[in-house]
């Protein structure tokens, strides 16, 4: 069964990849992107497991709506031209075909758990990591975010940049003053609340979303596989300057991230200059 | 014995009957679809491009609009359009009956309306607005978010919206269980009457629960309870379910009557009596019935239990099956007929086509694993404005071209008609389709503005609604030019496919029909 379905998304895949050669031609994309292109079709590159699964369950599903909506198009203009009262002057009379009727009803069962059963798969895979290595907490404000690496005792505020003070180069309405700095290759554990009202803490690229709730604890995650600069935005109306709230996620090498924790002051940097000069603790 | 006839004040104030009452609701409807409309030209002008567009609105006045635009949308053009107008037109008409079951209850159900109106939109404008989307979540609609009165006024608003809705739902009930003619039992029953009453239920059911959400909202807001506030103990997302077991099956309220009226029109136009009559029937049922057990799928996001997902996905997708059924109903209703493409038969076909297109992206969102990435971005806006704006406005004008010889007497012309539906066909297709591409990119609902990348998508929507504002214009030109110069209908004008007993009756229909009651063979 799971060979099946891993052939089945094989062979979307290819399907799907190769006509995106045509869109690619006509469009080009230079490589792999970590944020939002000009004049973009799909999905923003996938940079982590949970958003490459999503991919491939969305290029099933967008193959199966395509083939159907455009069966139906083509057959409801069919009949209208077939039976166009110059072509067919007497109606016929019948109401009623058992077996086109089950025909009708038992497709659709079918097609719908020719995709159930990926979606929820992808349901469950999406959930919970079993071992997070790093844990930070987002905590949605009117109108930044805060963010808090609890194991190394680190908290700031991230506000975005205003349009005036951009320097060249920085993207508008999506670069913050602090960004969130993040290993690559690690199982990263994100925790979001609210202080104030509803947000929603999204990155596209790593496949989050998640509502910000006062008073409730939420938990995402991702490993993502690519380092660079990656860009999310609040999903849930949270008043005034709902737009101005951005994320931004700054994914570095490991060696650089502890060295960013260091800088920091973080715990473990703490510790471990404990560890080195034991008589200054 | 001549019939009582009022005038003046006392015919349309005072009115108790069916006929005027639902002139009066079309009336409501066409005026509010224009102050809607001019919402959506202000969100289209703000978002045309970055940083503000031709607007610049700030924020908040944003949210006013988009809040405005979405109840006005809802409560006010396609409910009132749909439910009230064709509604209280056509559903004695269709059953034989004189009247409905209970006129007077008729006439406070729609003069509820304009209060109800009258706070919504002052909630626009008292202090900051109440720029909470349609949605009203809290904490953002508490105290908190919106310390003035603005929303407090919107609620009210709602009350009586929904008041006039239930007040509403009891008198079809009525009168479609009590009052249909001899001969017409529930399996003969057009298939209008038949959206009509699931609708009808559907609104019995879910509007005290909307009812009973926003009451705990104004009493949070007003006298100091704590149904919504974590810190003292409540839950925002309490709201959210409230609001979503009411909030799911009002899109199949809006889409249901469209349905029936698309059934006649296809059928009509076709020469052909309806395929599969009860599985239509059914269908619409099924679908009423299934409606209120997948409210959750609006809140994929919120932190619900992944068994939570896994259902709510499951039974959303499951009311494909029904929506699929009546598709193919429609086209196997056309097969074997003979077709003719008056304008209302147009209407009924594009509905078809687009309303597929915005079912099938309903089937995509329906995954709770895409929807986390899809969930309040622009495809979300793009899926329910394919089958609202699309599906319930496509039915509306179907409705209002099929059934405006029954209720003016005249004909409306068929060239200036056509031209309206190619442009408003085109208009919006160019205003909504793109939107599915910024949703995929991940561009966020409700901005007032957006980073640059998502520039280009965002004029080509702006110029579709350049369009579609151009064939509403075109539209209301349509309506007096029908009025004014339109030919004088027949009793049927659309010859031997329009076989239900609205067609039996003069053109316009009299003040007082079935003055002898007819039988159903």
């Amino acid at each position: 069964m799971l060979d099946f379905w891993e052939y089945i998304k094989k062979m979307f895949g290819m399907l799907h990849r190769s006509l995106a050669l045509i869109f690619l031609v006509l469009f080009p994309v230079l490589g792999f992107c970590t944020e939002p292109e000009p004049w973009q079709f799909g999905f923003q590159d996938a940079a982590t497991p949970v958003m490459e699964k999503v991919n491939e369950l969305h290029t099933i599903l967008l193959w199966v709506i395509f083939v159907i909506a455009v069966f139906v198009a083509a057959l409801l203009l069919y009949t209208g031209w077939r039976f166009h009262e110059k072509r067919n002057p007497i109606p016929s009379k019948t109401t009623h075909n058992t077996l086109i009727e089950v025909i009708w009803t038992v497709i659709p069962v079918v097609i719908l758990i020719f995709i159930g059963i990926p979606s929820l798969r992808l349901i469950y895979y999406m959930d919970k990591v079993d071992e997070p290595e790093i844990t930070i907490k987002a905590i949605g404000h009117q109108w930044y975010w805060e963010y808090e690496y609890p194991e190394e005792d680190i908290s700031f505020d991230s506000y975005m940049i205003k349009t005036a003070d951009l320097k060249p180069g920085q993207k508008r309405l999506l670069e913050v003053d602090r960004p969130v700095v993040l290993p690559v290759n690690t199982n990263i554990r994100i925790l979001t609340t609210s202080a104030d009202v509803i947000h929603s803490f999204g990155v596209p690229a790593f496949g989050i979303k998640q509502d910000s709730v006062p008073g409730r604890l939420a938990e995402v995650w991702a490993r993502i596989t690519k380092t660079g600069n990656y860009y999310g935005q609040c999903y849930e109306i949270c008043g005034m300057n709902h737009s101005f709230m951005p994320i931004q996620i700054k994914v570095v090498s490991r060696e650089e991230y502890d060295q960013w924790i260091k800088e920091k002051g973080g715990k473990k940097a703490k510790a471990d200059a404990s560890k080195n000069n034991p008589t200054k603790l | 014995m001549s019939d009582h006839h009022p005038t003046g004040l006392k015919r349309w104030l005072f009115s108790t009957n069916h006929k005027d009452i639902g002139t009066l609701y079309i009336i409501f409807s066409i005026v509010m679809g224009i102050v809607g409309g001019a919402y959506s030209g202000m969100i289209r002008a703000q978002l045309a491009t970055p940083d503000g567009g031709f607007l610049g609105l700030d924020g908040q006045f944003y949210n006013v609009v988009i809040t405005a635009h979405g109840l006005i949308m809802i409560f006010f053009v396609v409910m009132p359009g749909l439910i009230g107008g064709f509604g209280n037109w056509f559903v004695p008409l269709m059953i034989g009956a004189p009247d409905m079951a209970f006129p007077r209850l008729n006439n406070i159900s729609f003069w509820l309306l304009v209060p109800a109106i009258t706070l919504v939109m002052m909630g626009g404008y008292i202090g900051s607005g109440a720029g909470t989307s349609w949605v009203m979540y809290p904490p953002l609609s508490s105290t908190l978010g919106h310390a003035d009165m603005a929303v407090d006024f919107v609620l009210f608003g709602l009350h009586l919206a929904g008041a006039s809705s239930l007040l509403g739902a009891i008198n079809f009930i009525t009168t479609i269980y009590n009052m249909r003619a001899p001969g017409m039992t529930f399996h003969k029953m057009p298939l209008f009457v038949w959206a009509m009453l699931v609708t009808a239920f559907l609104l019995l059911l879910s509007v005290p629960v909307l009812a009973g959400g926003i009451t705990m909202l104004i009493t949070d807001r007003n006298f100091a309870t704590t149904f919504f506030d974590a810190s003292k103990g409540g839950d925002p997302v309490l709201f959210q379910h409230l609001f979503w077991f009411f909030g799911h099956p009002e899109v199949y309220i809006m889409i249901l009557p469209a349905f029936g009226i698309i059934s006649h029109v296809i059928s009509t136009f076709s020469k052909k009596p309806v395929f599969g009559y009860l599985g239509m029937a059914y269908a619409m049922v099924s679908i009423g019935v299934i409606g209120f057990a997948v409210w959750a799928h609006h809140m994929f996001t919120v932190g619900l239990h992944v068994d939570t997902l896994a259902y709510f996905t499951v039974a959303t997708m499951v009311i494909a099956v029904p929506t699929g059924i009546k598709i193919f109903s429609w086209i196997a209703t056309m097969w074997g007929g003979s077709v003719r493409f008056s304008t209302p038969m147009l209407f009924a076909m594009g509905f078809i086509i687009l309303f597929t297109i915005g079912g099938v992206t309903g089937v995509v969102l329906a995954n709770a694993g895409v929807d986390k990435i899809l969930h309040d971005t622009y495809y979300v806006v793009a899926h329910f404005h394919y089958t609202l704006s699309m599906g319930s406005l496509f039915g509306l004008f179907c409705g209002f071209y099929y059934w405006i010889p029954k209720i003016s007497g005249r004909m409306y012309s068929e060239t200036l008609s056509k031209i309206h539906f190619w442009v408003l066909f085109i208009g919006v297709n160019i205003l909504f389709f793109p939107m599915h591409f910024l949703g995929l990119a991940g561009m966020p609902r409700r901005y007032a503005d957006y980073p640059d990348a998502f520039a280009g998508w965002n004029m080509v929507a702006s110029i579709g609604a350049l369009i579609t504002l151009a064939s509403t214009v075109f539209f209301l030109f349509i309506l007096f030019h029908t009025l004014r110069y339109g030919k004088k209908a027949p009793a049927n004008p659309w010859g031997e496919g329009a076989d239900t007993l609205e067609w039996t009756v003069d053109s316009p229909a009299p003040f007082h029909t079935f003055d002898t009651q007819p039988r159903i063979k």
